[in-house]
């Protein structure tokens, strides 16, 4: 046993190895991303040549997982919360074939949308699909949950989802470690040829099944260490923690909770330890991170029984994340701010980098698009989202993964002329191609501009899978190679750039432009790299 | 022993690598630890914070309560204002004086220091300058960390080998260079505070 200094997501990574994955897959996105990166890094994985690259979205992700899970090896699939509505379809599906090797769907949600844009509860999609959650409060079960959890989901024949949200994904700690890596498992067919073939027949067996499996996940709520009634002597309050919003109650009461306390970490939720500590309380405060998931359940329409307090009534805000603040307030704990901020301070939004070649495309661009007036440029997801603020202005959609190409398409359908799209490389390889498709089809008349970086550089500039291959993509999916531009990203192209730009606008029908230069972070990283080495 | 520090800059000035030699010195103590990072989009130049917490004692709250941190030791002037609702009414600040300029409307710095100077307990210290005596600019977060060494109850020893065990893969020279850093920045709080 070793305590190593980790964060939540490292934890992760760390329980998985220890746990026996056989494989991670995953596509980038803050808070999730150091899950997979750490291991990338790690001895034994590299060792055991576990499968670690990135994966070209979080649709492909989760189905390459269930993949190595239908041939009997333990895997995980990493995400940020939005990446789920991605790999949804298959997620969903998975829940109805169940697994054969332990597969872990680990998503970190992003409340406050630190770098995000909404602050969805994955808790529901584990609902939705019927799985168990696991939602650890801090590191060390972080490590626990996810070394455990290949088991849980063998031994429940499902997979499990692990919901962690951006604190305790990007907290360190101390976390003690088991220290040997538990063998993978051997490969193997599942017994039933039809477990993972929903035909509408099978399907209605398998779905049948599900729900005959619930009663076996709450049991294993029930039972789970991680879940606990913890007594206390003051019966005028009970409290249910789920997660983190443990850590934040703990912290307003260092000499312990004079109230008895319910700590949630494994959903379904546990009905029997709910019950008991309604019994002797009377009335409840529900502390959740996220949306209202375990409030609303337990609340009912028409409000029977004991007061329930929680994000509902307004006792704690119904958007951001928790902090130990807004806990000391919901429990009528008075918060003294030490020094007032002064009035002179003023916010520092993030910016592009100095030097970044985005500049140089975004400069061009919002000359010519200037002419036309505003709402003519939708952009998408990741660093040049950033050239929606000034002095560039040039960006009025920013949705989710891929629309840039598609919102402009059905921009362009309903008569907006001109109409652009600005993507970036891992953007478009991520979510942007088959919106292409249905733009090429129809011959929509739009001009996409793909920022290519040669980087997936917002979430720290991991690679993309359709490196150097972007042009030869856009020509496979059936755009005319004359109207497919690559042009260096670079000042002393500004006018070159522009006029590009107003030739393609002329065209009528698909037309692309590549602003290529790899991102400046990325360049320097692999400069101080190859200097230390 | 119980310290809270709140650590604050701009996105890419690295205040992450005192966070690192400092966690390492708490691990080697025994002392328990918990520390906050901002990823993501703020790292493009944004305002980003790490909230440290040491203790012998468990710690809960990843964050730290308004009110009830013991530092605020901050890489830039500015930002060091930003959190001052976190600091306890007996905290000290510990900041650097250059201003690191990447928005239009950034204040006059007399103003900024001007309200560093209204606090009851702050130090500011020119750590490009200092680094620059010693020979390397770039070593300006482990004079602003050698500051705040005065304020944090971690024996100075455990603070040197934390910087042995984070840059010691650089070579000794920059090892060195860190490790005069820390002193020369150690000095001037403890002369100035």
């Amino acid at each position: 046993m070793t305590k190593k200094l980790l964060l939540g997501v490292e934890a992760i990574g760390q329980g998985a190895i220890d746990g026996g994955m056989s494989g991670v897959y995953a596509y980038p996105g803050t808070p999730s991303t150091e899950i997979t990166e750490y291991i990338q890094e790690n001895e034994v994985a590299i060792a055991r040549s576990l499968h670690r690259e990135w994966s070209a979205n979080e649709k492909t992700a989760m189905e390459a997982a269930l993949g190595m899970s239908y041939a009997g090896k333990r895997a995980m699939v990493c995400m940020k919360h939005v990446g789920l509505n991605v790999a949804a379809d298959p997620f969903i599906n998975a829940a109805m074939t169940g697994i054969n090797g332990g597969l872990i769907v680990t998503v970190a949600d992003d409340p406050s949308m630190h770098s995000s844009q909404n602050e969805q509860d994955s808790r529901f999609y584990g609902k939705f699909a019927m799985v168990p959650v696991l939602e650890p409060s801090n590191q060390q079960e972080a490590y626990d949950m996810t070394r455990t959890g290949f088991e849980l989901s063998e031994k429940l024949g499902t997979p499990v989802l692990m919901r962690i949200t951006t604190r305790l994904a990007h907290s360190r700690a101390g976390v003690i470690l088991d220290g040997k890596a538990a063998p993978e498992n051997k490969l193997s067919i599942p017994g039933n040829p039809h477990q993972f073939v929903l035909l509408p027949a099978l399907a209605r067996k398998r779905y049948q099944l599900l729900l005959d499996n619930q009663e076996k996940f709450e049991q294993a709520a029930e039972e789970s260490e991680y879940n606990s009634l913890i007594e206390g002597k003051d019966h005028t309050l009970g409290i249910i923690c789920c997660g983190i919003a443990m850590n934040y109650l703990m912290e307003n009461f260092p000499n312990g909770c004079p109230h008895p306390i319910l700590k949630i970490s494994q959903y379904p939720l546990p009905a029997k330890l709910l019950k008991k500590l309604e019994q002797q309380v009377d009335r409840l405060l529900v502390i959740e991170e996220g949306y209202p998931l375990v409030e609303e359940q337990l609340k009912g329409f028409f409000e029977y029984g004991k007061k329930i307090s929680g994000k509902l009534d307004g006792t704690l805000p119904r958007t951001g994340e928790l902090n130990p603040d807004i806990v000391a307030k919901a429990l009528n704990i008075n918060v003294f701010a030490g020094y007032p901020i002064p009035g002179i301070l003023v916010n520092r939004p993030p910016a592009l980098c100095k030097g970044c070649g985005h500049h140089d495309s975004f400069k061009a661009l919002s000359e010519v698009m200037s002419e036309y007036g505003y709402g003519h440029v939708f952009s998408d997801i990741g660093c040049y989202t950033l050239g929606v603020l000034s002095p560039y202005n040039c960006g009025n959609s920013c949705v989710d993964m891929g629309a840039s190409i598609t919102m402009a398409k059905g921009a362009a359908d309903a008569g907006l002329f001109p109409s652009v799209a600005v993507i970036g490389d891992s953007t478009f390889t991520h979510s942007g191609i088959t919106g292409l498709l249905d733009a090429v089809y129809e011959k929509s008349n739009i001009l996409i501009m793909i920022g290519d970086n040669e980087s997936t550089s917002m979430t720290g500039g991991q690679d993309s899978s359709a490196f150097g291959r972007i042009e030869s993509i856009c020509e496979g999916a059936g755009v005319n190679a004359e109207h497919i531009h690559v042009i260096e990203a670079l000042p002393k192209n500004h006018e070159k750039l522009v006029d590009l730009i107003r030739l393609e606008l002329a065209f009528d029908g698909v037309s692309i432009i590549i602003p290529r230069r790899e991102c400046i972070q990325k360049s320097a990283r692999r400069l101080s790299k190859s200097k230390n080495h | 022993m119980k310290c809270d520090i709140v650590l604050a800059g701009v996105g890419g000035q690295g205040i992450l690598s005192i966070a690192t030699v400092l966690g390492f010195a708490a691990l080697a103590n025994n002392l328990y630890l918990k520390q906050a990072e901002t990823h993501g989009m703020s790292q493009r130049g944004g305002e980003v914070q790490s909230y440290l917490r040491l203790s012998d004692k468990p710690v809960s709250s990843d964050l730290i309560p308004f009110g009830k941190a013991d530092l605020i030791l901050s890489v830039e002037p500015m930002e060091s204002l930003r959190y001052l609702p976190y600091l306890s009414p007996e905290g000290w600040v510990v900041t650097n004086i250059t201003a690191y300029r990447n928005i239009v409307n950034y204040p006059e710095i007399e103003l900024i220091m001007n309200e560093i100077k209204k606090l009851p307990r702050a130090v500011a210290i020119d750590a490009e300058a200092i680094a620059k005596e010693i020979g390397n600019s770039k070593s300006s977060n482990m004079v602003m960390l050698g500051a705040a060494t005065p304020f944090i109850d971690i024996a100075i020893e455990s603070i040197e080998n934390g910087i042995r065990e984070i840059f010691g893969r650089k070579g000794e020279e920059i090892v060195n260079m860190n490790l005069r850093a820390l002193h020369a920045g150690r000095d001037f709080a403890q002369a100035n505070r």
